[in-house]
């Protein structure tokens, strides 16, 4: 590791300038959990940290009157997952939260750093886009709202372009009837990364019709995946078998992963229709 | 957790009790100094420069961009080394060629493994040391690497080194170079005949997956060569005195030069016997004329420091209807990694070593491969090849609708048996570890739920004598600091003080056990075959005796009487005849201690033990898994081992070596394994992908302890380290066929392999 400069922005505006006087070599610093280590091995260019967490508004939990929500990006799994309202109606961040690292990592990673480090096996980004999140971000033309599955656009690339970073998370109300999982496969029981990963987000109507649902896949592409085929599979009427088996397949079918030591490809096409498949029913249970 | 004596040990007052380790509060509060805890005035930082590609010829080095750099002090590569010899020195868990040694600390023409070092700097910061690095200029022309052991064997593979000719055991060489550095071959009986007679034969091929011993502290070393021409050297290291006499011929030193303090080691199964820094660290300071640092991080531990050998291995074993093992056939072939040197010969001996089978053939080979040179791990050798064939038993026991633990019952050895390699056992725990798992609360026991099951596997180990050395200093107060040359890994300090307090009858907590340097106290082997609570417990018995006769002349000094009249008792009293008024005259330990200085001066005891004999340890497992049949992950749900310790001195460091064993057994079972690309490139060099079972992967593992003691020890002590890594594998694997159904044929047994297998087998 080189010598790195740190600089601690009191707002948001003096990180959008500390930033894009920076240059190349600045990166924003909430928990620091994959950036310090990425300077440390030299895989990325690092000679500025713009320490965002101090920021008022990049960190913290508000619940907005009509129930949404918003976490400020920089905000510690810890805080997500302590959250009583979040438990309540949004489960499936919990899920991811407390699955990120193990609990000393879960006191200081966030999950606007998880989005932002844009890993296709980020355990936050799947429920982020099964959820509708919307990623708010400040840079030198001002402020953008871009939704999540728009947001990662390769391993370790993202849409924000020089000077901007991400200040904030929301999301919309849980509609009536709404039941959200997420889960991952790892050949361990913690301390690991997705060989595969997924979440589904669905809304059940009284007769247990499908109404709306949302399915995403991680670690099978170059990004995490909206797979709108899971989705169309089970939408329209009561999951069955037979729907649930054809998202599964949807799911499969959408992966398109490589193989290396953490998983081949067929492994990686196959574990996707499996969470898929599991992640339905469990995103059933909770919305029953 | 049972703290009651065992049956066997309650004659004792010390062996068999539980006392809280000696090295205790340091390691608890931190102020246990390790390896890269040292910092000296004027220290220097160093960095290795390692090699990029799996097998390349290094056309040329150019250091000079590195050497320019402010701050850097030395760049040093093989050539500045003195030109090693062929000759074979002592490496700790065996032998190697001088020039091998080097070649492995630093490589010479060629690089034969991703992460080789190519040369080393030492510079003022570690910063500047890692710049200057990058500044070295190193031309290579790529090879292509070899990286499958039966494609080494295959004659016109690439080979690895020019001059390396198979060794057969008649010490013939081929006529052509190759990558098999020796054959090696035991066999009994009439293998053919044996066949003949089988009602059932089953032939099965396995390949397992190089393993690291999973040490957390990484490899460090720490040298300073004075003015005077001595070197000192700090290190974590398992024998102190094995890296003394490795850096003392690469540096043409005399060994009496070299001064080797071993710092408290945070883990080395084996791993850290094998000298990486030390000599590097050693030349660096040699040019600067300072004390120079050098560290690993995880990455170079991975790519660079010895694993344990990946195989394929062939067993066809033959029984009769009733269960009788009527032959066995097992051929081995071992990955020694860059440089001659696996464990195949150990492996070899073990694998059919629980079995008094008429009939045996047993082919091992060892094998060069552009990997890192494999180093000792836990029962060098017979993870796999008791992993071969108790995996060919268990199935032979299906195949023939048998226990598969009376089927070992039925061919077990006993007192008398012989091996294939010659060995002929003395008193074993063999059976008794077969009936104590009998009947276990857990075979006993009923498992039910779907995709569940239950395996079996027995496990066999040598154990190791050799040297070791010893004193103590009678101290006036009664104590009794106790000097040893034993690297403490699994509490040995404990388990060496707890046997000279036995044999002196006093507390273990009177007993000051301390670590030393090599200069401090005699020759003292590695601390590995799970030898050092018996041969560092036989010293310790031999100082304590020498210390009671000492006490006994000057108690017989003291009363004025023959020593022939005094006798030191096993009660710690020691008696002399009446006095001239007929009173009973008597010390104990501590009023005769109290007065030695008076009467002529403190006492010291001392012993320097070489014991060829040993205790064998045999090991049965038993195991239940649960596997998820839709992601191929295996759960082990619960997980008793047992095991004879000849006598358990310290009962608790027992379990703990016996449930360590079990974990790193478990770990090579499901989800341990080098992950090389086609260009031999280690992609999971980190213990992110490295993956060892962590707290959550593993249920409590229930230790039983069997005591069949070793008739070749004063207190009856077998090695208990080793053999409680041998049956995890094997016995896994059989849990998880009667699970699913399903034979694996490789380890790790990782959910992907368990899925290629089960319901992905037909795409």
């Amino acid at each position: 590791m080189q010598a790195v400069k740190y600089a601690r922005a009191g707002s948001v505006e003096e990180a959008v300038s500390l930033l894009q006087d920076g240059g190349d070599g600045a990166r924003p610093l909430a928990g620091g959990t994959d950036v310090i280590v990425q300077a440390r091995e030299r895989t990325r260019d690092i000679d500025l940290f713009v320490d965002i967490k101090h920021i008022p508004e990049v960190v913290g939990i508000s619940h907005g009157d009509d129930g949404s929500l918003t976490i400020g990006a920089a905000t510690p799994c810890y805080q997500i997952y302590g959250d009583e309202t979040i438990a309540a109606n949004y489960p499936i961040l919990v899920d991811s939260t407390s699955l990120i690292g193990g609990t000393a990592i879960q006191g200081r990673a966030s999950l606007g750093g998880n989005l932002c480090n844009s890993s296709p096996a980020a355990d936050g980004i799947p429920s982020l886009i099964v959820l509708e999140a919307q990623v708010e971000i400040a840079g030198p033309n001002g402020r953008r709202t871009v939704a999540v599955e728009d947001f990662c656009t390769a391993p370790g690339r993202n849409v924000l372009g020089a000077g901007e970073f991400a200040i904030s998370l929301h999301f919309p109300a849980p509609a009536e009837g709404s039941g959200a999982r997420f889960l991952r496969f790892i050949p361990r029981n913690e301390m690991d990364i997705a060989v595969t990963n997924a979440a589904t987000q669905l809304r059940l109507d009284g007769d247990g019709n499908v109404t709306w649902a949302r399915v995403a896949i991680g670690a099978v592409a170059p990004t995490p995946l909206l797979v709108s085929a899971a989705a169309d599979a089970i939408v329209g009427q009561p999951l069955s078998e037979e729907t649930i088996a054809a998202a599964a397949a949807a799911s499969s079918a959408a992966a398109n992963p490589i193989t290396d030591m953490r998983g081949s490809v067929r492994q990686r096409v196959h574990l996707a229709g499996v969470l898929t498949e599991r992640t339905i029913r469990q995103a059933a249970e909770r919305a029953a | 957790m049972v703290t009651a004596q065992s049956p066997e040990t309650e004659k004792y007052n010390v062996i068999g009790t539980r006392p809280i380790r000696h090295d205790g509060v340091d390691k608890v509060t931190g102020a246990a100094q390790y390896g890269a805890d040292i910092s000296l005035p004027g220290m220097l930082a160093g960095r290795v420069l390692r090699s990029p590609h799996a097998h390349a010829r290094i056309v040329s080095i150019d250091t000079s961009k590195a050497e320019a750099l402010d701050g850097v002090l030395a760049v040093i590569t093989n050539a500045d080394f003195p030109r090693a010899s062929d000759e074979v020195i002592d490496t700790g868990e065996g032998t190697a060629q001088l020039n091998w040694v080097l070649d492995n600390v630093i490589a010479s023409d060629k690089v034969l493994y991703k992460g080789h070092a190519v040369a080393a700097v030492a510079a003022t910061d570690h910063h500047i040391a890692e710049d200057a690095i990058e500044l070295i200029e190193v031309e290579y022309d790529v090879l292509i690497p070899v990286l499958d052991v039966r494609d080494a064997m295959v004659d016109g593979s690439p080979l690895l080194h020019d001059s390396l000719h198979t060794g057969e055991m008649d010490g013939s060489k081929s006529d052509n170079p190759s990558n098999t550095a020796s054959h090696l071959q035991f066999t009994k009986g009439d293998l053919d005949a044996g066949f003949a007679d089988a009602d059932v034969v089953i032939e099965r091929e396995f390949e397992t997956s190089m393993a690291h011993q999973g040490y957390i502290e990484p490899h460090n070393g720490t040298a300073y060569y004075r003015a005077d021409g001595t070197l000192d050297v700090w290190t974590s290291t398992q024998g102190a005195f094995v890296v003394r006499d490795s850096v003392a011929p690469l540096l043409q030193l005399s060994p009496s030069q070299v001064k080797v303090t071993p710092m408290e080691i945070g883990g080395g199964f084996g791993g850290k016997i094998p000298v990486y820094l030390e000599p590097l660290a050693a030349l660096l300071s040699q040019k600067t004329g300072r004390p120079v640092k050098l560290t690993m991080n995880r990455e170079e531990v991975l790519l660079a420091t010895g694993p344990t050998s990946g195989t394929y291995m062939r067993v066809r074993m033959g029984a009769k209807r009733d269960g009788t093992i009527t032959a066995a056939d097992v051929h081995l072939a071992f990955e020694a990694g860059a440089y001659p040197g696996s464990p195949v010969g150990a492996g070899a001996m073990c694998a059919l070593a629980p079995y008094d089978i008429p009939n045996q053939r047993i082919d091992g080979y060892d094998v060069v491969v552009n990997k890192p040179k494999t180093a000792a791990y836990r029962a060098p050798g017979a993870p796999q090849s008791e992993f071969a064939t108790e995996s060919v038993l268990n199935e032979l026991a299906e195949e023939l609708g048998l226990d598969p633990l009376e089927m070992r019952l039925q061919n077990a050895c006993v007192e008398g048996a012989q091996r294939a390699d010659g060995f002929t056992y003395g008193v074993i725990g063999n059976v008794e570890c077969l009936q104590a798992a009998q009947d276990s609360p857990h075979w006993q026991s009923e498992l039910q739920g779907p995709n569940r099951g239950r395996g079996i596997a027995q496990g066999f180990w040598f154990n190791i004598g050799f040297e070791s050395s010893a004193y103590a200093q009678v101290n006036g107060d009664g104590t009794v600091p106790l000097v040893l040359g034993s690297t403490d890994i699994g509490g040995t300090r404990a388990s060496i003080a707890m046997q000279l307090a036995e044999t002196l009858g006093i507390s273990a907590e009177d007993v000051h056990p301390h670590v030393v340097d090599t200069n401090s106290v005699g020759y003292t082997q590695v601390t590995g075959g799970s030898r050092t609570t018996f041969a560092g417990g036989w010293a310790a018995y031999e100082t304590a005796m020498d210390i009671r006769r000492q006490m006994e002349e000057r108690a017989a000094q003291i009363w004025e009487c023959d020593t022939s009249d005094v006798s030191y008792g096993d009660d710690a009293i020691i008696r002399g005849p009446q006095d001239e008024d007929g009173n009973d005259q008597q010390f104990t330990f501590k009023e005769l201690a109290a007065q030695l200085v008076t009467s002529g001066g403190h006492i010291v005891g001392r012993a320097d033990v070489n014991k060829t004999s040993s205790g064998p340890a045999f090991a049965t497992h038993i195991v239940d898994v649960e596997v998820d049949p839709d992601t191929g992950k295996v759960d082990v749900l619960r997980y008793t081992a047992v095991q004879d310790a000849g006598t358990a001195i310290h009962p608790a460091y027992v379990e703990g070596q016996m449930q360590g064993g079990v974990s790193q057994g478990v770990g090579m079972a499901l989800n341990e394994e080098y992950y090389y690309d086609e260009s031999g490139d280690l992609k999971n060099a980190s213990l992110l992908d490295y993956r060892m079972p962590t707290a959550l992967d593993l249920p409590m593992i229930e230790p039983i302890i069997v005591e069949v003691p070793n008739p070749g020890h004063p207190y009856g002590v077998r090695g208990v380290g080793e053999v409680p890594i041998i049956p995890p594998a094997p016995a896994v694997r059989a849990a998880i066929a009667n699970a699913i159904g399903v034979h694996m044929t490789e380890l790790p047994m990782s959910p992907r392999a368990i899925l290629d297998a089960t319901v992905l087998e037909d795409e």
